[in-house]
Parts: C-alpha cells; structure tokens; sequence
C-alpha cells in the first residue's frame, strides 16, 4: 500500500483529527484519487480502529476519536469527490433519532457517531422524534434507512408505529428499518417487522452495511 | 452521635469546597430547563434565565437547603410510618422498572406480565429487610400508554408497603396521584401521611427535561416526596474523575432541590442517584463497579453534611444470571451504601444494568441487606464493662453456652439468616454445585408465594382506584384490565 494511504489509515487510528485534516488537504491539493484515498487510507483506519475497539484493546475514547477524524476527513473530501465524480463517498444514507416521548440518547448518539465515520450520511434527528417527523425528514433526504432507538418497554412501541405507518402509506418497500436500544431484540424487530436490530454500535456500523452499504 | 459504623469519604473540609464548586456551577454555568411553565415558576423566584439555562444564586440554593426538610417519613397504607429517611437510618426497597423478569425457577429472562408483578408485590411484602416495594417491573399486557399507572396500582393493590416509583409521562402524574390519595385517605392525608416516593431523573449535565420537571414540580405541590435522581456517566456525561462526578452530582441535586423547594417551600425531597463509572469498553453503565460505589457513598455523605436525607442505586448488580458476580457485586454495594449511610437504597433484585428483576435474587438480597443492617449497627457497648467478669465465669463453668450473659443476648448479637445461606458444615467428599443456593431460594420464592398475603386494600378503596384504572385503559383504548391472580 502506499505509504500516503497508509498515513491516512494511522491519522485514523491514532485519532487525530488534525493530522487527518492536514492529509485531506494534502490529497486535494496534489490531486490524489479521491475514492483510493478515502477507501484505502481514511476507511481502512476506521476499519481498523473498529477491530480494536472489538478485541478490547481499544476504549470508547480511542474509538471515538477515530471516528471524529475520519468525519474531518471525509467532509473536506466528500465535497471534491462529487464534484470530480458526481457522487458522495457513500454507503447509504439514513435518518437516526431516539423515538417520540424518550429522552434517551447517549447510546442513539454512539451509534451516529460510528456511522457517520464508517462512511454513511447520517441525519440524526436527536430525541423525542416523532413518527412523522421520521417519515417526513426520511422522504425528504432521500435516505434508504431509518434507524430508531427506544430506551423503555412504552416509548418502544412507536418503532411499531413507524413500520405500521410507513405501510399505511405504502412507501414501507422504501425504506430499511432498523431498532436498537435496552429494551429491543432481534425478536422485536422480526414481530413488528423491521429489516433488523443490532446491539451496540460497532454491531450497527455492521448491520447497516449488510442493508444498504451497496446503495 | 449515634454509635454507628462508617465510612467517610472526605473530610468536612473538602465537602465544603465541593458544595461550593457545585453552588458555583449552578450560578455561573447554570442549569437548563425544557419546560416554560418551570421557567416562569423560576423566574418569578427572581432566578435569571438566558437561552433556557437557569442561573441559580448561592443565597437561594442555601435557601432551598434551609427549607428542605432534614427527613421524610414515608407510612405504608395502614397509616403506619415505614421510612424514616435521613440522619443515619437505613431502608432498602427493590430497584424499580426492570424491562424483564427473571422469574424463579426460570433459567431465561421473560417480558414481565401482570401476574409477574402480582407476585413481586407479594414477595417484596413479605420480605422483612424492604421497608418499601417499588414499581419494579414495566407489564407488557397493558397498552405501553398506561403502562406506568397501572404497575402503581397493582403494588397498591397487593402489597401494604410504601411504593418508590415514577413517571414515564408528564400525564402519567395525574391518575397516579390520584389512586395515591385514595389509598392515602385524601389529599390533606396524602400530603400528612404519604405513602410513595417518586424519581425525578435530570439529565446529565446540568439539564432537566420537560416530563421530568414538571414531574417534580407536580410532586412538590401534591407534598409527594421526591427522589432526585441523577445520572451522571463518567467521562460520558460528566467528568471522567470521580471527585468531579461527585460534584456535578452535587450540583444536579441542588438545582432539583431548588425547583422543588420554589414550587412549595418545604416540600420532602430527598437527595439521591444512580451515577455510574461509565465502562469505556462495553459502552455500559455499570452498578456493580467499585468506583459507582465510591460516588454514591461520596453522595451521601454530602447530603447528610447538607442536612439532607440521600438515596442510591445500589445493592444491585450487572451479571446478567444470579450467580457469583450478581452477589459478590450486591453485597459490596449494599454494604457500602450501609456504611456510608445512604438512607434510602434502591436496587435489590436487580440485575443487568438495571434491566432485569429476579424473584430469587430478590430473596437472596433479603439476606445480604439484612446483613449490611447488621453492619451498620455495628459494635453495640453490650455488658462492656465486665468482659473480664464474664470470661473468668465462662472458665469457671467450662462453658459459655449456658452463661446468663449467652443466654440473654445470643438471639440478639448476630443476624441468623435465612436458610437459603448454608451455615451447615458440609460432609467430606460430597457433591457440590453451585446451583444449589438458586434451587435453594427458588424453593423459598414458591413457598412464600404459597403463604403470603398482605392484608388486602379495603373494598371500596380497591373498587375506586380500579375505577380510576379503567378510566385509563377506556383511554388507551381496551375496556377491561388483564385478569388477576386470586
Ligand atoms: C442513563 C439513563 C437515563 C438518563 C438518560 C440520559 C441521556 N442523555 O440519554 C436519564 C437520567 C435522563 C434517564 C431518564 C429516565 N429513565 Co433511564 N436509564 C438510563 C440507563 C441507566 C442507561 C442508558 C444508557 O445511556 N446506556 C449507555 C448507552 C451507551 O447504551 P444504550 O443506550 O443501551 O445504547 C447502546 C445499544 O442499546 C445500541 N443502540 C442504542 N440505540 C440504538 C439504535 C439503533 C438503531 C441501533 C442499531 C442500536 C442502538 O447501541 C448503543 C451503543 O452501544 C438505563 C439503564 C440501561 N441499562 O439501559 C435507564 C433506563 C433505560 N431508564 C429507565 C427509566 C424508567 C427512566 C425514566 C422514565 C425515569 C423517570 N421516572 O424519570 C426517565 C425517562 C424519561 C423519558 N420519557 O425518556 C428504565 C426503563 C424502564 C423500562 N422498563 O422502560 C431503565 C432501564 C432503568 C430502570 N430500570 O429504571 N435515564
């Protein structure tokens, strides 16, 4: 691998933003390829830095933190990417936010975080978001996911909701759905028909990508 | 000074400059508010507010201290007090909404149902260390609307002791207040005599979200004695280092403290927790780790130098089975909020970061809060002037077992626990395992449930809050409550 690339992978798993942003710049000025940059260097570190963080020898602040530099990575060079190819470096596009009536939203934010640095465009809609504002600000972005997060047994049930309602409307077909949070189960989302649930947030970066990454 | 057992945290002096650091962030970083109605409430106090964010002066946090009551009393619902929260007194109830139940005999946990709760209510009354119940586990055969009211009023129903509970929504307060003050025998007993705590939840830092605000200011008015319960996370939410935690916790508390003492001046509060040493591996919030402890502790011995009774989540665990971790994690944590003089501990039972409610270790725990009673109790002076006289009498007899002084206080001087802990010697090459103790408590769970009732709630107390509960399910949109147990 060159050694470039592999400068950006390290920026990544060191965690440090402002080298990322300095080799971002330096790939832009020298009119590297963008995508190889992206998909060989940044992406691989925040690969890495997932692996790590899985076997235990990374913590949440190392994990973290290479997700907040590969995020100043990518939006200096997103923007030049689509110009020079018409495109994003994307996976997919999503809407996150903890569900109507739950203020919970520590691990909803976890799970942002990651996938935003794994290469999704994530709109994170916060907490206490309810049903239509899912769908609406979903259509709107033009995502194909919508990823929820319940902290309690009631507040749960508006992930029901979202799937019930997006069939209402006849646009379900449109969208992956996806739940997580304390009380959820994959059982959950197979009985109120969701595409899937993951438990943590390096569990998510995973799922997500199964469902939309080629998109 | 009472002859108690203890731990101090820190000296007088360093709780000093932190109650000071803590007043200091409330006036000078202050504290967010989501809700107008509590906005107005505060501003009226002459409190300034930009962007939301209250910013509380040192003279009225020392205020709202000053008309804070030093203890709450809490009755069970025969009139009776069964809390007396504050100075050095120690109560356990089990930690509330669990999401699952681990029922006995059960190896796997389950959506807890209403007969579940049933049965907790009647275990936990029972069960002579809990001085109250809690609404410990969230029913799912009820539409998720009513799903707070209706855990109240089965704990009213089945049991006789105090309930520590909560909101899931601001309209959730309403009908629960009201079965409160039928039980209670009306609004003007309630507020004399009231028989459940409810937990109001800041988020950490420093914010107060619209349902819990106003959950505590609704409190305040109602005389409904309060729990302010924090969550700081360390170096998630609040300061990676313990001693900052503490102080953020400190300054959560005032600022609930404060809203609820404007709402009504003299309101009970209660000054209370569940921060956690957030694991920077698991992304979890651990109760069982050493250093929640250590904040929790630290906590109570603020509120107590405040004047003021405390609260914390422990006597609980993580491990996600009853086994090894579940009860060396229990016992240090009961221990240590025995000794540090946490008032009023939430948790027994519980299990899995706060997600699960088991009925066998809810049994077991019985045995290890009994045993941090004991603790606290601590070395009583007992014939402390003549061991001299009763070693040279025990030499003369060759005996002690029949000595006037055994005889007197041996019932008294050490806690005999239940047999679900083994104190008989085991045989030589026996077989053992380590499920023992389950099947043990499991067997104890069955045959308190055989026997125990509490003495039921009179019939035109039970007909009214039943009333009450149909009006909400009609609500929610069924006419009929799930069939109870008999
Ligand atoms: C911290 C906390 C709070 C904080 C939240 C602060 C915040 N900014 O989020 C505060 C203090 C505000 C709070 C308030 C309340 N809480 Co609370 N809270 C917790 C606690 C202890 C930890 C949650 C947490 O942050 N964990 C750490 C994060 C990192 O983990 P996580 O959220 O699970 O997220 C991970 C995974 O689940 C997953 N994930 C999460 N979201 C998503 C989404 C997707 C799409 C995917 C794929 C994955 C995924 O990935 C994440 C990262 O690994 C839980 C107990 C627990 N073990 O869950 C109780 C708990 C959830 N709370 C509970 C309750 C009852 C309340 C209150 C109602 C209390 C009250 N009466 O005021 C209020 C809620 C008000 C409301 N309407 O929302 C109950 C729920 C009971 C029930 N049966 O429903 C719990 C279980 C505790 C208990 N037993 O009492 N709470």
């Amino acid at each position: 691998m060159r050694q470039f690339y592999e400068e950006c992978k390290q920026a990544v798993i060191k965690g440090d933003s402002d080298l990322a942003q300095r080799l971002a710049t330096e790939a832009i000025d020298k009119k590297e390829p963008i995508l190889d940059v992206i998909e060989n260097g940044f992406v691989k570190g925040i690969e890495e830095v997932g692996r790590l963080w899985e076997d235990g020898a990374f913590f949440l602040p190392e994990l973290v933190m290479g997700a907040e530099a590969i995020k100043k990575a990518l939006s200096l060079l997103n923007p030049v990417l689509a110009e020079q190819q018409k495109r994003n470096f994307g996976k997919g596009k999503l809407v996150i936010g903890t569900v109507e009536g739950d203020i919970h939203d520590i691990g909803k934010t976890l799970v942002s975080t990651m996938l935003s640095a794994n290469g999704f465009e994530v709109y994170d809609l916060g907490f206490d978001v309810g049903v239509d504002i899912f769908i609406e600000e979903a259509s709107k972005r033009g995502v194909n996911c919508i990823a929820t997060s319940a902290l309690l047994t009631t507040t749960m049930q508006k992930q029901r909701k979202i799937v019930e309602a997006l069939k209402e409307r006849g646009i379900r077909k449109k969208f992956r759905v996806i739940v997580g949070g304390a009380p959820c189960s994959r059982r959950w989302a197979d009985e109120i028909g969701a595409d899937g649930y993951a438990k943590d947030a390096v569990a998510a970066v995973k799922l997500i990508g199964e469902l939309i990454g080629g998109s | 000074m009472q002859n108690v057992t203890q731990i101090k945290w820190f000296e007088e002096e360093k709780i000093a400059k932190i109650v000071e650091q803590a007043i200091a962030i409330l006036s000078e970083t202050g504290v967010y508010i989501e809700s107008e109605e509590v906005l107005s409430l505060v501003r009226e106090a002459g409190i300034r507010i930009a962007n939301s964010r209250a910013f509380i002066p040192e003279e009225v946090v020392r205020n709202a201290i000053e008309t804070a009551p030093g203890k709450v009393i809490v009755y069970n619902r025969y009139g009776k007090p069964a809390m007396d929260i504050g100075g050095w007194n120690l109560h356990f109830n089990p930690g509330s909404s669990a999401i699952q139940i681990l029922r006995y005999g059960a190896g796997k946990t389950a959506t807890p149902v209403s007969r579940d709760l049933v049965q907790f209510a009647r275990l936990t009354d029972s069960l002579k260390a809990y001085d109250a119940q809690s609404t410990a586990l969230v029913p799912g055969d009820v539409p998720e609307e009513i799903a707070d009211r209706y855990r109240l009023y089965l704990a009213l129903l089945f049991s006789g002791k105090p309930v520590v509970t909560g909101t899931f929504s601001l309209d959730g307060f309403e009908p629960m207040r009201e079965m409160l003050q039928v039980v209670g025998g009306g609004k003007k007993e309630l507020k004399e005599r009231p028989i459940a705590i409810f937990d109001c939840c800041p988020t950490s830092p420093l914010s107060w979200s619209e349902l819990t605000v106003g959950n505590l200011v609704d409190c305040a008015k109602s005389g409904i004695p309060v729990q302010i319960v924090p969550m700081p996370l360390t170096g998630a939410t609040s300061p990676i280092t313990l001693v900052g935690t503490v102080t953020q916790h400190c300054a959560e508390n005032l600022s609930g403290i404060v809203i609820n003492q404007i709402a009504m001046p003299g309101a009970p509060v209660i000054y209370g927790g569940s921060p956690a040493c957030f694991d920077m591996r698991k992304a979890t919030t651990p109760m069982g780790a050493v250093e929640t402890q250590m904040i929790n502790g630290a906590g109570a011995q603020i509120a107590r130098y405040l004047g003021l009774p405390s609260h914390a989540y422990m006597a609980l665990s993580d491990s996600k089975a009853v086994d090894y971790q579940a009860g060396m994690e229990t016992a240090m944590s009961a221990l240590v909020a025995a000794l540090s003089g946490v008032n009023n501990v939430s948790g027994p039972g519980m299990h899995n970061f706060q997600t699960c409610q088991s009925m066998e270790k809810l049994v077991l725990d019985h045995e290890i809060c009994m045993m941090a009673k004991r603790f606290r109790e601590g070395i009583k002076l007992r014939e402390a002037d003549r061991p001299k006289e009763i070693i040279e009498e025990g030499i003369r007899k060759k005996t002690f077992l029949t000595l006037k002084s055994t005889l007197q206080w041996y019932r008294e001087e050490a806690y005999l626990p239940d047999a679900v802990i083994d104190r008989a010697m085991g045989e030589k090459e026996a077989d053992v395992s380590e499920g023992d103790i389950l099947k043990r408590a499991s067997g104890r769970v069955a045959k308190i449930l055989k026997s125990h009732n509490s003495a039921p709630l009179e019939f035109e107390k039970s007909e009214a809050i039943k009333e009450i509960m149909l009006r909400e399910a009609k609500k929610a949109g069924i006419d009929k409550l799930p069939e109870l147990p008999d």
